[in-house]
């Protein structure tokens, strides 16, 4: 693949804490999986945490600010993983970086890392200042994380907004966390709710799993496993989605089927 | 209405809270999306009556001009009754047609 097709994935959310990083290391491990030569880029300098999700963190030498400055190459910066030699990590620098990075240092890092891999992902520090603009600056596409909690919900319409002005696009959405017990009851937003809401195409669906805090205990991405834990799969779905594969999207809340979830669903019936 | 809702009704029940959270989101990105504070939204409700006012006597009380949102898309709705049309002054190009009650224009914020 050459440079001009190498795809550059913002993965944002407003929000803190839906799922950005985690969704940014399991989708590089999978893609990396699936054959494609992927790059993730820290861009969260000020709370970096991409190199613990991945395991990486005890390897990191150089980071994205030594390659700017011209004190190292890339090659010596990016941190290769043993497991999955297709994926490679560029880890964030100092946070007092933050003082002095522009959207154009980004995107001059973006471009660099895109001569050598298929995927350039961008993960996203939380909020939309100055942070996050420079991450946007540096993506021709984006992949919003969120959660079915209202909060979690407008700051991703604040964020499409801040996306949909720069011209990134296309914007698809990642549903994360989801409860089907919650949903089936009305609890929940439902999934058709959160995607008619903010007019986005669905790219994947994630329900909530313990598997992902045991992954992120031992720093291995769900995706490095061939387990079946309900979150690895629909991570690996999100990739295969990501690659042009026409992987089906089911909605859980509506496959459930136990007693309870057939009254739940016999309750929404409309009566008049 | 749905069979849920009709037995929390008749219960005395909460609503289920997807749908409150549903109704509060909208409500809360119309106004996100438009970026108006409510101060400007009304200076140029009254602006918009005034002009409107020029050209044809419009009912001031009932007047209402608000935002609304879908598929992304804000709208500014206004909703202004015509009384009648004023006469153009001489000079003036004022190309009043038979008035209508209850006209609606729809216009486009982005």
């Amino acid at each position: 693949m050459t440079a001009q097709s190498s795809r550059y994935i913002l993965i944002c959310s407003g929000k803190g804490g839906v799922g950005k990083t985690t969704l940014t290391a399991n989708l590089g491990i999978a893609l990396a999986r699936l054959g494609a030569r992927t790059a993730v880029l820290d861009a969260d300098f000020g709370l970096r945490n991409l190199d613990l999700l991945l395991g990486l963190e005890n390897r990191i030498v150089y980071t994205a600010q030594e390659v700017l400055a011209g004190s190292c190459r890339l090659e010596q910066a990016l941190v290769k993983h043993k497991q999955e030699p297709n994926l490679a990590l560029l880890p964030a620098g100092n946070p007092r970086m933050l003082e002095w990075l522009k959207p154009e240092d980004m995107r001059q890092i973006a471009a660099m890392v895109g001569e050598q891999f298929d995927y350039v992902l961008i993960d996203a520090p939380a909020g939309i200042e100055g942070g996050f603009r420079n991450a946007m600056a540096a993506a021709t596409e984006a992949i919003v994380v969120t959660t079915p909690e209202v909060s979690a919900v407008r700051d991703a319409d604040r964020v499409i907004g801040l996306l949909n002005s720069e011209g990134v696009k296309p914007i698809q959405l990642v549903l994360n966390r989801v409860r089907p017990k919650m949903m089936a009851s009305q609890e929940m937003l439902a999934v058709d709710d959160v995607t008619d809401i903010l007019a986005l195409p669905l790219l994947g669906l994630v329900v909530e799993d313990e598997q992902v805090i045991v992954s992120t205990n031992r720093g291995e991405p769900l995706t490095l496993g061939d387990g079946g834990s309900p979150a690895a799969r629909a991570y690996t779905n999100v990739a295969r989605r990501l690659c042009g594969e026409d992987v089906p999207l089911i909605d859980p809340s509506k496959e459930r089927q136990g007693l309870r979830a057939r009254i739940g669903r016999l309750m929404q019936t409309k009566i008049f | 209405m749905t069979l849920r809702d009709l037995i929390d009704k008749l219960l005395g029940r909460q609503p289920a809270s997807a749908d409150t959270a549903k109704q509060r989101l909208r409500l809360v990105l119309a106004h996100d999306r438009s970026d108006l504070n409510p101060e400007l939204l009304e200076q140029m409700r009254r602006e918009i009556l005034e002009v409107v006012n020029r050209y044809v006597e419009i009912d001031l009380e009932e007047g209402d001009v608000s935002l609304a949102t879908e598929d992304r898309v804000t709208a500014l709705v206004a909703n202004l009754p015509i009384r009648r049309a004023r006469m153009p002054q001489p000079g003036q190009s004022v190309a009043a047609t038979a008035p209508e009650e209850g006209s609606e224009g729809v216009a486009t914020l982005g």
